[in-house]
């Protein structure tokens, strides 16, 4: 794709702004969740007030990334591969603001989690939550470097996510049969486990738009999907 | 989209340029042009200024005839027909209209500008039916309910867009199966502009449309089909809505994307 600079300036500069502004926010999403899901392992509560207060500055981001589109689109009218940059930037940003909702979600959790008793399943969900935190930092590698090869990989990969997720789901409904007193932990966890399954959704998002950023067409066929909690019976 | 490719399936060319090549004395302005312009379509001509555009679109009603050391080889066909050499320009000029870049009604009445051609071509023989011709072609160019009432005030007293729809009407009175039109709108505001563009979005569907512009929004906005020249060649020509969104050539990109150097 091309990567000369405009004739105009100003446009590289308005473009620039709105990279930096999805950016910083891929590197706060990104940092959140991380200590999300330290907070919970280590029932470290002010670790995770933290993460609950610095949602915000994820949300003014993409407020900001919004009005920066609005401002591109009305004043510049890109084409081709400007506006995919433009449009990408928007749907990604959006994705970004929701990961953030969910780490968040996953602190306050965590917060309550710690008051009571520990409950086993902690150790696998941290093992998701890691595995979620590395492909969200591998998909915005791709988004930065413009890697197609690299986001596809990223997005096949959603499907050992969704296995351990429905490992999980079944794990915590045995120890909720074994013990009616484990039913509200393991409440939260199951939350917080659909928490980090749905991060992981929305980091496929993320490749999708580098993959169409960079191609210019969309990924095509169907993802690979293994959550078969949907299904699940009791019995 | 999927609208788009249809059309693009059932488009029928109505013009068709193989291999044209143009020399202006020794140098080469045209360099082995393939074009097809289908009927019922609008084919926009962009590019950089001195890329060849406007030559091409001289070439479609031999313009270029009228200029010194001007050569054009190749093949262009209208339905089939060689207008390179085989037939009488100004037989050919009734079949091919042209719009300017500059609204150019010639100084006399309004009804005067209209009638011009038709009468020349004698395509009518009484008044009443040169009337009809008249009043139906400024109806088509949307201007008759505006100048309805001084059909014999002076056509170079109008305002510059209904000038410019002036010389459309002018254009379609002879009846032609394509017009060409050369940035017809770099001289008007954004209304007259928007004008212009409605009645060629509306003319379309009777004509081929061949148009030179500019303003790639105009291009993105008016056409379903752009070209794309560059010194002479043209580097990618596809449905507008591919060459806007995913041009397959670098310089296309390069060039609608403003990063041209």
């Amino acid at each position: 794709m091309a990567t000369d600079p405009h004739i105009v300036k100003s446009f590289d500069e308005a473009l620039g702004i709105l990279h930096g502004q999805v950016s910083r926010m891929g590197v706060l999403a990104e940092h959140q969740l991380g200590r999300a899901i330290q907070a919970l392992a280590d029932r470290n509560d002010e670790l995770a007030s933290q993460v609950v207060q610095a949602d915000v500055d994820i949300d003014d981001l993409e407020a900001a990334a919004n009005d920066q589109v609005v401002r591109v689109l009305a004043l510049r009218a890109p084409v081709a591969d400007d506006l995919r940059n433009v449009l990408t930037s928007l749907k990604i940003a959006s994705a970004l603001e929701r990961i953030g909702d969910y780490a968040a979600n996953i602190a306050k959790r965590s917060i309550v989690l710690s008051s009571m008793p520990l409950v086993p399943t902690v150790r696998p969900l941290q093992r998701l939550g890691k595995l979620v935190h590395g492909l969200l930092a591998e998909a915005l590698t791709a988004y930065e470097e413009k890697d197609a090869d690299k986001a596809l990989d990223v997005w096949k990969r959603d499907k050992e996510v969704d296995e351990q997720y429905s490992g999980l789901f079944r794990e915590l409904l045995t120890y909720m049969m074994e013990d009616s007193r484990n039913i509200t932990p393991c409440s939260h966890l199951l939350f917080i486990a659909k928490n980090i399954e749905r991060i992981g959704d929305h980091t496929t998002n993320i490749c999708e738009m580098a993959y169409f950023l960079t191609t210019g067409h969309p990924v095509e066929g169907a993802r690979p999907k293994n959550d078969t909690s949907t299904t699940l019976n009791r019995d | 989209m999927s609208g788009q490719e249809s059309a693009a399936e059932t488009a029928k060319p109505k013009l068709i340029a193989k291999d044209v090549n143009v020399y202006y004395g020794a140098k080469h302005a045209l360099k082995h042009v393939d074009l097809n312009m289908n009927s019922g379509e609008v084919t926009a001509l962009i590019g950089p200024s001195g890329c060849g555009k406007s030559t091409f679109l001289r070439c479609l009603n031999r313009m270029n005839d009228t200029i010194e050391g001007c050569r054009v080889e190749g093949s262009i066909t209208l339905d089939g027909e060689d207008i390179v050499s085989g037939v009488d320009p100004v037989l050919l000029r009734a079949r091919i209209g042209m719009v300017f870049q500059r609204p150019n009604p010639f100084p006399k009445s309004i009804y005067d500008n209209v009638a011009f051609g038709p009468r020349i071509h004698g395509l009518m023989e009484k008044k009443e039916e040169l009337d009809e011709i008249v009043i139906s072609s400024l109806k088509r160019a949307g201007l008759y309910e505006e100048v309805k009432d001084r059909m014999e005030t002076i056509g170079t007293g109008l305002s510059g867009g209904q000038q410019q729809r002036l010389c459309i009407a002018r254009a379609i009175a002879v009846n032609p199966e394509v017009i060409l039109m050369d940035e017809p709108c770099s001289a008007l505001d954004p209304i007259a502009t928007a004008t212009v563009e409605e009645l060629i979005d509306e003319l379309r569907e009777s004509y081929t449309i061949v148009i030179v512009t500019h303003s790639m929004q105009q291009a993105a906005r008016l056409s379903q089909r752009t070209a794309f020249f560059h010194l002479g060649e043209v580097i990618e020509t596809g449905l507008t809505e591919q060459i806007f969104t995913n041009p397959r050539e670098k310089l296309t990109q390069g060039y609608i994307t403003g990063r041209f150097g």
